[in-house]
Formats: C-alpha cells, structure tokens, sequence
C-alpha cells in the first residue's frame, strides 16, 4: 500500500504551499498520473481521504489527470504512445519498447479559497 | 484524446468497464477532469509528489559516491531467495570486497541475522506495515555504517514486486530476484519493476528438471517489459551461474566508481 506514503506526500506538498501562498482550504488537487505509474488511483484515493484528515487538503477534490504512455521503439526508432503497458509498437507492431513516458506522479496545480 | 475511456472526443464520459468478468482498476482513468469550473485562485505547483524522496535519493547517491560505494537494491516478491543469494554472493565476494547489507521487512531481524551470521555488517530496518523501504530509512542506516572506500553495499528492499519501483533509495542499480517456481508471467503482471530494473537475477535454477515451467519463456517476458534489462540465472545451492553475478557485479563497481572519481 505505498500509496499512503504518497498521499502523505500529496499532503505535505499541499501544507507547504498554503504556508507560502497564505491560504487555508484547498477546493481541488489537479494530479498528473502516469499510465503506467504503479500508482492504483482508487487505492490513492482511500488514503488522501485517511491523510487529509485535518489538513487544508482535508475537504479537497482528487482530480487526477492521466498522462499517456510512451515508448521509444527499437524497432522503428521513434518515441510512440502506448494505450496500455503491453500494447504492441503502434506503427510496425513490434514489441521492443523501452518506456519513456507515462511514470509521472506530479501535482499540476491547486484551486483554493 | 479523452482522458477518461481514451475515445476521440474531447469531453470526457462514463469509463466503459467492457470486459466480462474483468474488473480492471489500472485501466480507464476514472478522474474526470473539468478545469475551469471554478473562478478560486489557481496556484500551479508543478511538483512530483515523490520529490522529498527523490532529493534523499540524490543525496544517498552523492554521499556513496563520494565514500566510493558501490549499491545494489535487491527487489523482489517474498520467498525469491534474495537472502540466501546474498549469503552466498557475500562468501565469494569478501575476499575482493567489504560488503555491507541493509535489510528491509515489515518485521524481525531474521534476515540481518543470517547475514551478519557470514561476518558482514547488516543493519536491519522494519517498516512495520510499510510495504517498501524509502531513501529516507537508506540515509539513517547509512548514518550508522562506517563503509570503506570499494566497499559493496546490498539493499534488500521488503518482499514486495509493486511499491519498491517508485521509491528511489540512491542505489546505482535495481537488480529484481524472481525464482523459477514463480512462473513464467510475472514480469507481464508486474512490469514497473522489470522497467525500473537493470538485471534481473533468475533464481533456484537447480528447480528446473522438477518444474514445468519455460525458462526461455520468463526471458522473453523480462525483454518484451525492458528490453535492455540484463538477466543471469544462478542456484544458489548447486553454485551454477554464481561466477558470472560476481563478474556483473564487479564490472558494474568498477564502472561506477570509475565514473565517479571523473
């Protein structure tokens, strides 16, 4: 369950900005979740939900946004977006993709009161 | 693209679950998102929400490199044999080397125990129900090493092929341990960790003729997740295979301490 350690993450990051920015309360919490992040969003969410409690992110809103896959294709030597993790080479099919893209776990921004 | 199910329009709908009997979490987005429906301030941040650790991580790698340490991080599921490799790799490593070994589990020193049972110094970190070791438990057992210049230290994270993918510790290399007995899909099943490593250690070789299971077959897995990814297969009870970890090994130290002393 690494994912409360990364709510309690998303929380500390939240508190920091509030001390610098002055505000109290957090509406929204815009994320950026790769696809293949090993990050499970409902499992993330049950635990922001633990971690928040008396928090400014306590009455916050999880709004994640999915960042694509990528991979640069042996194959065809060009970077290509993956819908899934063992999707093949959408262009010539092949199988040899190293990952690039798509690990992100990234606070974009906040909407606060 | 929609983030929600993927389709081509731009406003995001209902995540369409399809497959029969096939309740899939990692696919179909569900977070809907719909900026703009509220006039608050807007604060962009910009941060990755791992980036404590990953500055301790930096740190780690600084603070190794700077005392010329080489580290590996042994993941793996519980039950690999991560332990009893590391015996083994310490018995004919240590007249070339000064080894160390931290050992991460949930609970117990058992593991410290069989290693410091060889001589070698192990520092046992229990992360209670922590599922993963971070860079932050690295450092504080790092505190209480005094590691000598070429020394090899082994990081053996908690039993577990999902969460130790995301947390960096500072190590040079993720090395993932997968026994023979486990089969042939993990690394289809598991692939942050396969993608986050540089080898992967196949072990209990000696299992084979009792087994059914396709060792080429777990290979081409491996390649198909990480195509760069190094595999050596070992027992280590018959010793086959050990020579050739100790010789990756080895290079990999010296080419990193070479790289950097530059």
């Amino acid at each position: 369950m690494h994912e409360l350690s990364i709510a309690e993450n998303i929380v500390s990051l939240v508190a920091e900005q509030a001390e610098r920015s002055g505000f109290s309360r957090v509406r929204v919490i815009r994320l950026e979740l790769g696809a293949f992040s090993s990050v499970e969003e409902q499992a993330l969410r049950f635990c922001f939900g633990a971690a928040a409690q008396g928090s400014a992110a306590e009455e916050a809103e999880l709004d994640v946004v999915v960042v694509p896959g990528e991979a640069w294709c042996l194959d065809c030597n060009q970077v290509v977006q993956l819908a899934e993790r063992l999707a093949p080479c959408p262009h010539c099919g092949g199988g040899q993709l190293q990952v690039t893209g798509g690990q992100e776990l990234r606070v974009r921004e906040l909407e606060v009161d | 693209m929609c983030s929600v199910c993927g389709c081509g329009s731009g406003t995001p709908s209902v995540s369409p679950v399809a497959t029969f009997g096939h309740v899939d979490f990692g696919a179909g987005p569900a977070g809907a998102s719909v900026p703009g429906l509220t006039q608050d301030r807007l604060i962009r941040i910009e941060r990755d929400v791992l980036a404590v650790n990953d500055a301790q991580a930096r740190a780690n790698r600084a603070r190794l490199a700077a005392s010329g340490v080489f580290s590996l991080n042994l993941v793996s599921s519980p039950g690999s044999g991560k332990t009893t490799l590391l015996v083994k790799l310490i018995e004919q490593l240590r007249t070339a080397h000064a080894i160390a070994v931290i050992e991460g589990d949930q609970q117990t020193s058992n593991d410290a125990e069989r290693i410091r049972a060889t001589g070698a110094p192990a520092i046992q970190i229990n992360t209670g129900k922590g599922c993963h070791l971070d860079a932050l438990m690295v450092a504080r057992a790092l505190d209480r090493f005094l590691l000598a210049p070429g020394s090899l230290l082994f990081i053996e994270n908690v039993g577990n092929l999902v969460c130790p993918a995301d947390f960096d510790l500072g190590e040079a290399h993720k090395v993932v341990v997968l026994s023979v007995t486990e089969g042939e899909d993990k690394p289809l099943k598991y692939p942050g960790i396969f993608t986050a490593s540089d080898l992967m250690v196949i072990t209990k070789s000696d299992l084979l003729p009792h087994l059914d299971v396709d060792l080429a077959a777990i290979m081409a897995h491996a390649r198909r997740i990480n195509p760069a990814i190094a595999i050596i297969t070992v027992s280590a009870r018959t010793g086959e295979g050990m020579a050739e970890l100790c010789a990756w090994i080895t290079a990999q130290a010296r080419q990193n301490l070479r790289t950097a002393a530059e």
